[in-house]
């Protein structure tokens, strides 16, 4: 089977390699490229614990392939934390204590990237349904929600500060 | 999971892809989302050898009136049906589906062409353009086809398309003032199959009788299906609530669910009567508006 070149930015760094036409984009990230906060949990599209942004977007690396991200603007956990400075999503759940194990948060936090981009000031409402396809066992969702108002509000607030 | 080998083909252009599918034969697919086939292949419920992208072709993801249709380009995200203006203002009903539709990251991807031409009953689009009478057209080797949806799927995750043949875009009679229609699914989970859903579009004349009636159903059958005595009985009357109740009980009769993880035939026939009536008072009121 053919090899592949492809070229992508991940995190802003240009990324070369071969690869085959089947390898998955989580893998990729996760083995070729040793960046393991983004996570493998059911491993069919339903829980999340993939999530990146591919140009932007929220999409679920488990159900990718590698190729057919040839050329794109790919951002992992990895790569919000601009100087060692936590993002507002992260710093929020840290506050409201938006995680027990762990295994969700990075997948919920890109996820809720993607909703705050497209939606800046969402309900509870609009927060439950945006994160609904991000499965978390140990919260029970209430600390999400709030984490994601928080940072929500944050971001508003740098927003207003940079105009 | 990882799926058996295959060969990846990046197609840049129609021109391209049906070249390619015709070179490489029946084991080749095409893929635009991916997110039902590469599913299917992670669990070799499907080995093609070859797949070929199609989604970066470019000029296929659109949403426009033009004429007397609505014209949405196969290659459009669920997410981008779901933020249209237009879609919003004029065809509530897809609102109503894409919301219910998988969940974000999926409908980043999913594709309205790639729902429609994966051929399953499970899947919400086909109810929707079942009753709408969308007009599926395609791309093949001899130029350009036009088919009728009631002629688009043939069996379980069978339709119309051959093999060479890329589904380009899907036209539906453009919404008037007095039409309307609505759609819901019971799922046991956001991102699950419908256990059953229900497609209801109704056009109305000035004194507020049915001119147009489309019911168009969800995974209860092999083959996506139109409610058609139901449709019979609406058209050309006026729809009271007595008649509402009727069709309610025509489609739990009508419709052929099996029993299985999401419930039994008995229990989905009993939604399926219930949510056909919930939506045709909802898409009466969207046409009454």
């Amino acid at each position: 089977m053919a090899k592949h070149k492809v070229t992508m930015t991940i995190n802003g760094e240009s990324v070369t390699a071969e690869v085959d036409s089947r390898l998955l984009l989580v893998h990729f990230i996760r083995e070729n490229l040793d960046m393991t906060g983004t996570h493998i949990g059911c491993d069919t599209s339903s829980c999340g614990a993939c999530t990146i942004l591919i140009d932007g977007k929220s999409v679920k690396s488990c159900t990718y392939l590698t190729v057919r991200a040839d050329g794109a603007n790919i951002t992992t956990i990895e790569g919000i934390a601009a100087d060692g400075t936590n993002h507002p999503l992260q710093k929020a759940f840290h506050d409201q204590h938006g995680l027990h194990c762990g295994f969700c948060t990075p997948g919920m936090i890109m996820r809720s990237i993607d909703m705050l981009n497209t939606n800046p000031n969402p309900t509870e409402k609009e927060i439950r349904w945006g994160i609904s396809g991000n499965l978390c066992r140990c919260t029970g969702y209430n600390n999400i929600v709030k984490s994601v108002q928080q940072a929500a509000e944050e971001m508003a607030k740098e927003k207003e500060a940079t105009v | 999971m990882i799926p058996a080998n295959f060969n990846y083909h990046k197609a840049t252009s129609l021109k391209e892809a049906i070249a390619l599918s015709q070179e490489l034969g029946e084991e080749a697919k095409y893929m635009s989302g991916g997110h039902s086939l590469l599913p299917m292949m992670k669990l070799r419920f499907a080995t093609p050898e070859h797949i070929i992208d199609i989604s970066k072709i470019e000029g296929l993801s659109y949403i426009k009136e033009d004429g007397d249709m609505l014209k949405i380009g196969a290659l459009t995200t669920q997410t981008e049906m779901e933020h249209n203006t237009l879609l919003k203002e004029n065809y509530p009903i897809f609102g109503d589906a894409v919301w219910l539709t998988a969940d974000p990251s999926v409908r980043n991807c999913g594709t309205i062409g790639g729902n429609v031409a994966h051929g399953d009953a499970a899947n919400d689009q086909p109810a929707l353009m079942l009753a709408m009478r969308a007009t599926i057209i395609a791309e093949g080797i001899d130029g350009e086809k036009t088919i009728p949806i009631d002629e688009f799927f043939h069996g379980f995750y069978m339709t119309a398309l051959e093999p060479s043949d890329v589904l380009t875009e899907i036209q539906i009679p453009k919404s008037t003032k007095n039409s309307g229609g609505a759609y819901y699914k019971v799922e046991r989970k956001v991102g699950d199959y419908a256990t059953a859903g229900v497609a209801v579009h109704v056009e109305l004349d000035e004194a507020g009788v049915c001119q147009e009636i489309g019911i168009g159903l969800t995974n209860v059958s092999a083959v996506p299906m139109r409610l058609e005595r139901g449709e019979e009985v609406l058209r050309g009357k006026k729809i009271t609530d007595d008649l509402i109740e009727q069709i309610g009980i025509i489609a739990g009769e009508d419709c052929e669910p099996e029993s299985d993880l999401r419930g039994s035939e008995a229990y989905k026939r009993s939604i399926v009567n219930t949510i056909t009536k919930r939506m045709l008072n909802k898409a009466l009121e969207r046409a009454r508006k």
